[in-house]
């Protein structure tokens, strides 16, 4: 049984978790300049703005980076893929890929977006496109 | 008021408690120790002290210290964000602070129970810290396995193998063997020995990739170059000292920038360290680059220009960065050899090399730059 560590929501990121609790990948994004950014930030990089809106993520990526992790100690007591993500919107972002056999990862590989329970702990999570 | 740090300070003390894995006392009293040694090392008495500089993460509060040492009154203190990569920046804090006349003798200290107390290596089971959300849930609770994303592709950007790294780790060693003060001392190891050891994260980190964990503290003095004239060591200038954090990290690492088989901090960081000092890579007579993992010296050997692109493996392989080699690297065994104190216990070789102080001494070494990754020194005599 994989164990993972709750996230702890904050006042800048809070409604991405609300998100994720409703089956959405939510991107934060300037309402003035349209600037995507990640990981949440309460003011724009590019032209300052205070005011933001959320895009829905279309759940498509391709593979960055990943790393399996093998340290025998919980919480990561079972190895777990961690991914770092191109979101097609074109930021990156850090996730697991499941159902999907350690021989078929590589670079570039695209994946597609799913959510996966943990004991009770909700995750957005990513497996090779099938698609 | 000068235009940059350039020239404007020396390091005039050095002091250290043991390195262990178990010291037997409190963190406040390593900070102590290790600071007394430095201030006596610089010819200097606790009263002489008016500046104070350590890391965030340093559990020693000020005025705890001060009351231990005996420092009647300090008019400047700071701390420095972040781990080990930001090293370096305590010495910036301190030669900014000399240069301005803020203070006159600044102690920088660094202590801990990094294997008895709290471990960096074990994985943090906490609920996530701010800004933590996006890495701890999903199982980067290490700093092996939170580097080693950016690692796999400086890897596969330049066709290396762990067994590359495995050779630094060889050279930490070698080094770390002939050093009494090293917790490896008289105990080299083999490439095979390296191969041997258990995976971390495969296929990117062994353990013998991995830095120590290590009880111990360290401290120096910082003062004007003016007045380390005056004071009983030999000259160890500060020729400069910059930092460089971009937008595109985020906590401590750097995975919104573009191109991870490169350490852009070191590039931009490199880029001011030898405009403003007039000097370059070929200058350099040694080089101490904080390694928490074997692979951060190959990123900054390039970094830091000492080598081109992907030729740090070449360059490694070589032997330049053995003692007798083009460029010693680390000599008294680096965090992996001698201890972790967090990137501190570097800064130290440094300056005993150019005092013609270290073990393993580098025959008339005029220059040597200190790495962080994110920021660095260069060192000079007189």
């Amino acid at each position: 049984m994989t164990q993972v560590i709750a996230p702890t929501p904050d006042a800048d990121d809070a409604w991405f978790w609300k998100g994720v609790a409703e089956d959405r990948l939510l991107l934060q994004r300037c309402a003035e300049c349209r600037l995507l950014r990640h990981p949440p930030s309460p003011m724009c990089s590019g032209c300052n703005a205070l005011a933001w809106e959320t895009l829905p993520a279309s759940g498509r990526a391709t593979v960055y980076s990943w790393v399996v992790s093998r340290h025998p100690t919980r919480p990561d007591a079972d190895p777990r893929i961690v991914v770092l993500l191109d979101l097609e919107e074109g930021v990156r972002f850090v996730s697991n890929l499941v159902d999907c056999p350690l021989e078929d990862v590589r670079f570039g590989l695209p994946v597609e977006l799913v959510f996966v329970d943990y004991d009770g702990v909700r995750l957005p999570q990513f497996r090779p496109a099938r698609s | 008021m000068p235009a940059s740090l350039v020239d404007q300070a020396a390091i005039v003390g050095i002091g250290q408690t043991e390195f262990s894995k178990e010291s037997g006392r409190s963190e406040l009293q390593l900070a102590a120790e290790a600071s007394l040694a430095a201030i006596r090392d610089a010819g200097l008495t606790p009263a002489d002290i008016d500046g104070l500089i350590t890391f965030t993460l340093d559990t020693s509060d000020e005025l705890l210290l001060m009351r231990a040492l005996g420092l009647p009154e300090i008019r400047f203190w700071s701390r420095t964000p972040h781990g080990g990569a930001g090293s370096t920046t305590t010495i910036l804090h301190a030669a900014s602070a000399v240069a301005s006349g803020a203070a006159k003798h600044v102690l920088v200290w660094r202590a801990f129970n990094e294997r008895s107390g709290h471990r960096f290596g074990q994985p943090n089971a906490a609920a996530p810290p701010l800004g933590w959300n996006w890495y701890l849930p999903f199982g980067l609770d290490t700093p092996a396995k939170i580097y080693s994303l950016t690692f796999q592709r400086y890897m596969d950007a330049y066709g290396l193998t762990n067994e590359d790294f495995g050779r630094y780790t060889v050279v930490a060693r070698k080094h770390a063997a002939t050093n009494p003060n090293a917790w490896f001392y008289e105990r080299p190891i083999t490439l095979a020995d390296h191969q041997a050891s258990r995976w971390i994260v495969e296929p990117i980190l062994r353990l013998l990739d991995c830095c120590q964990e290590s009880d111990g503290g360290v401290a120096l003095v910082i003062s004007t170059a003016e007045r380390a004239r005056d004071l009983p060591q030999p000259l160890v200038r500060l020729r400069h000292v910059v930092d460089s954090h971009l937008m595109g990290g985020h906590v401590m690492f750097n995975y919104y920038l573009e191109d991870h088989s490169r350490f852009e901090e070191c590039h931009s960081a490199a880029a001011r360290l030898y405009g403003e000092s007039g000097l370059t890579a070929s200058d350099m007579d040694a080089a101490m680059l904080y390694e928490n993992f074997s692979p951060v010296v190959f990123m900054q050997l390039e970094g830091f220009g000492f080598c081109g692109p992907g030729e740090a493996r070449d360059f490694v392989r070589d032997g330049h960065i053995e003692l007798g080699g083009s460029l010693p690297v680390n000599t008294h065994g680096g965090l992996l050899g001698e201890a972790y104190i967090h990137g501190m216990n570097n800064i130290l070789e440094g300056v005993r090399q150019i005092r013609g102080q270290a073990v393993n001494q580098v025959a008339g070494a005029r220059h040597v730059l200190v790495g962080g990754g994110r920021g660095a020194m260069i060192l000079a005599g007189d």
